[in-house]
């Protein structure tokens, strides 16, 4: 019994920890510019796939993962040059419409470059899983986990701590009186961007050991890192985390307990219920909306 | 009087005769035109490319070889991008501006179903490239198919468990409608083979663990074996579960996932497993007195020398499509459509690249489960069982 429920647990922590990261990533354009990137998951895949690939042509791991960050960084910049910067004052449904656009765009030349097929990637240590009472728990998922417990203090700490961060945060709360007190408000969404680009693709790094990655998985997983991000309440880094996580354990506990044919489905009613009763998320800013 | 009206008739003959004469010759020239819609990007690519890939290449080839009934093949293609409503519109163009000869494409069970109305409303000969029973269950008067069918798979899996000695298994499938059809054929076939499913569980395309369903199988009384059907990603992530739970159990795979791929995917933990697949994937492991072992091996190494790249079991559905049509085509001595279809569903003792092809008007398909050979997975690489 205890080993059954230990093992469905740990199967929705590693499921939670990897949606966890990925909302984290959403957090940050949230937070300066109040627009979901749905490009966000596009991020993850080149982190993913350009890790991969580079480690195919015999760079070693460590130096392929720190660049296909920074590539991913380099494109996170180059979508808010090209893609948003454009757009100036157009509002904010506008600028999610031309994120999925070129979510797509990426997506498509990613498939030029990569091909259409899956690719694995070795587990950051061993691949023997750990066994904890009768349960089994797969290396990966404490260093999804471990990476995600750091990325939040560091953002929070960024936020908090850092004059980008805080210029970050006063921009979204009014670009107008932002740029007033100096703050050059195109520049700090280019750093929100290329910080959000870095967050996704170690998030697609580390969770490519896990789901095996490809030039479409930011579609599957994006969404999820998505829901998860609403259910925490968008812009909190620990919503982030206590919502991929609970996603995470609700699905696995369902798929246990009750029957997998419901699992998803009990996943988005909770959604509902807790948007329902708390439209802002389980941690989400209470936000006045001033006239 | 007469003599204008004979000049006027005979001026007539000429005009009809030069008429005749030259609709015979343009007649002549003209190419067959093969019509083809296949999922070449998008999710079900993986089907696509490879099929476009082969019909591209054979029709190349038969050209420089003469083309059929002397006239050159013209392939006029569609991506539909696994989308059925794209299908749909392409197979239509395809039919009434197109004008093709015969159709073969469809490269998932959802494009199919959605352009057999068209054709055979148009009355058009198409053969399919996807594989759920329903395309050729009940029959269609003009739609055939190349591969076996998700039936015949679980037919050859239950029976090899049956030669085993299980008789009780557990079922994971994927919720997508390959797995969703797949399961209900296993479901079906098991019945009437006396197998028990007790365990049966699913899992949706996007899920990145399978731990909690496969414990659930783990921990019911008298599970003997385990079969997975799905494809995609999802059946390698369950295989590595599988293997990290550490179970046992004798583990089967469906065909949906017989490519080298998925080793690659599943690495050490797809160790033991088997599966019905295609000889196209062990074509040196056949015994010489195998008559399909020439025509695998050939058109594996004609792929490969062409497009360097791996062959796959998807493209060998569109080589036996292309040359069912061309045999047809050659049989009926035209392109007539209904003379065509009549040849088309004549065809016996056609060796293919996915099995031998013995068609009937109770049977569009031709194949049987036999045609699935039994692959084992051993020290990383497919080994041939039965």
């Amino acid at each position: 019994m205890l080993s059954e429920f230990l093992q469905y647990l740990f199967t929705g922590i590693t499921i939670g920890a990897t949606y966890a990261l990925i909302a984290l990533g959403f957090t940050l354009i949230y937070n300066a510019s109040h627009v979901i990137n749905f490009a966000q998951g596009e991020f993850l895949m080149i982190g993913g796939m350009t890790t991969v690939s580079l480690t195919a042509m015999g760079v070693p791991m460590l130096l392929a993962i720190i660049l296909a960050v920074l590539l991913a960084g380099v494109f996170g910049i180059l979508l808010q040059r090209f893609a948003i910067a454009p757009a100036k004052q157009a509002d904010v449904v506008t600028l999610i419409i031309i994120t999925i656009g070129a979510s797509i765009f990426i997506r498509g030349l990613a498939q030029l470059v990569w091909g259409k097929e899956y690719h694995v990637m070795p587990n950051f240590s061993s691949d023997e899983p750990i066994r904890i009472f009768g349960a089994v728990l797969n290396s990966q998922s404490l260093w999804v986990l471990g990476i995600g417990a750091v990325l939040v203090v560091a953002l929070v700490l960024f936020f908090t701590r850092t004059l980008i961060g805080k210029a970050i945060l006063a921009t979204s709360m009014n670009k107008e009186a932002a740029r007033l007190v100096g703050i050059r408000t195109q520049l700090v969404l280019m750093l929100a961007f290329m910080v959000s680009a870095l967050l996704g693709s170690i998030a697609g790094v580390v969770v490519a050991p896990i789901t095996f990655t490809s030039y479409d998985i930011g579609i599957m997983l994006g969404l999820k890192g998505f829901v998860a991000a609403a259910i925490g309440g968008l812009g909190s880094g620990v919503g982030a985390v206590v919502g991929g996580l609970l996603l995470g354990v609700v699905e696995a506990m369902t798929a246990g307990y009750i029957s997998s044919d419901y699992k998803d489905a009990v996943a988005f009613s909770m959604i509902l219920v807790v948007l329902f009763f708390m439209p802002r998320g389980l941690f989400g800013a209470k936000v006045v909306e001033r006239v | 009087m007469l003599k204008t009206f004979m000049r006027r008739a005979g001026k007539f003959a000429a005009i009809a005769a030069a008429g005749l004469v030259m609709s015979a010759s343009v007649q002549a020239a003209e190419p067959i035109k093969i019509g083809s819609f296949l999922s070449v990007t998008g999710p079900a690519s993986f089907l696509g490319d490879p099929e476009l890939k082969t019909l591209q290449m054979y029709v190349d080839k038969i050209n420089e070889d003469g083309g059929v009934l002397g006239r050159q093949l013209e392939l006029i293609h569609y991506d539909d991008v696994g989308n059925a409503s794209s299908a749909r519109n392409f197979a239509s163009r395809l039919i009434r501006s197109d004008q093709v000869d015969i159709i073969v494409g469809g490269s998932t069970t959802g494009a199919t179903m959605a352009a057999v109305p068209l054709v055979e409303q148009a009355k058009v000969p198409f053969i399919s490239l996807a594989g759920a029973v329903v395309i050729t269950t009940p029959v269609k008067e003009w739609v055939f198919k190349t591969p076996q069918t998700d039936r015949m798979a679980a037919e050859r899996i239950l029976t090899d468990m049956k030669d085993r000695g299980f008789t009780k298994i557990g079922l994971i499938s994927g919720t997508g409608g390959f797995g969703a059809s797949g399961r209900k054929q296993t479901l079906d076939v098991a019945k009437d083979m006396g197998i028990e499913i007790v365990a049966d569980e699913t899992y949706s395309g996007s899920d990145t663990d399978m731990t909690a369903q496969l414990t659930n199988i783990r921990n019911t009384d008298g599970v003997q074996a385990v079969l997975n059907f799905g494809f995609g990603q999802g059946p390698a992530i369950v295989t590595r579960n599988y293997a990290q739970l550490g179970i046992k159990l004798p583990f089967y795979q469906s065909h949906g996932v017989a490519s080298d791929s998925f080793l690659k995917l599943a690495g050490d933990s797809a160790e033991g497993l088997r599966l019905p697949a295609s000889p196209l994937l062990v074509p040196n492991a056949l015994p010489d007195s195998d008559p399909q072992k020439a025509v695998v091996q050939n058109y594996k190494s004609e792929y490969e020398a062409r497009w360097d790249s791996k062959v796959s079991t998807f493209g060998g559905y569109a080589y036996d499509g292309l040359m069912l049509a061309v045999k047809a085509i050659e049989a009926a001595g035209s392109t007539d459509h209904a003379a065509v279809r009549e040849a088309l569903e004549n065809i016996k003792g056609y060796v293919g690249v996915t099995g031998e092809f013995n068609m009937s008007p109770e049977d569009h398909n031709g194949l049987d489960a036999d045609s699935f050979r039994i692959l084992e997975v051993q020290n990383g690489d497919w080994k041939l069982i039965d």
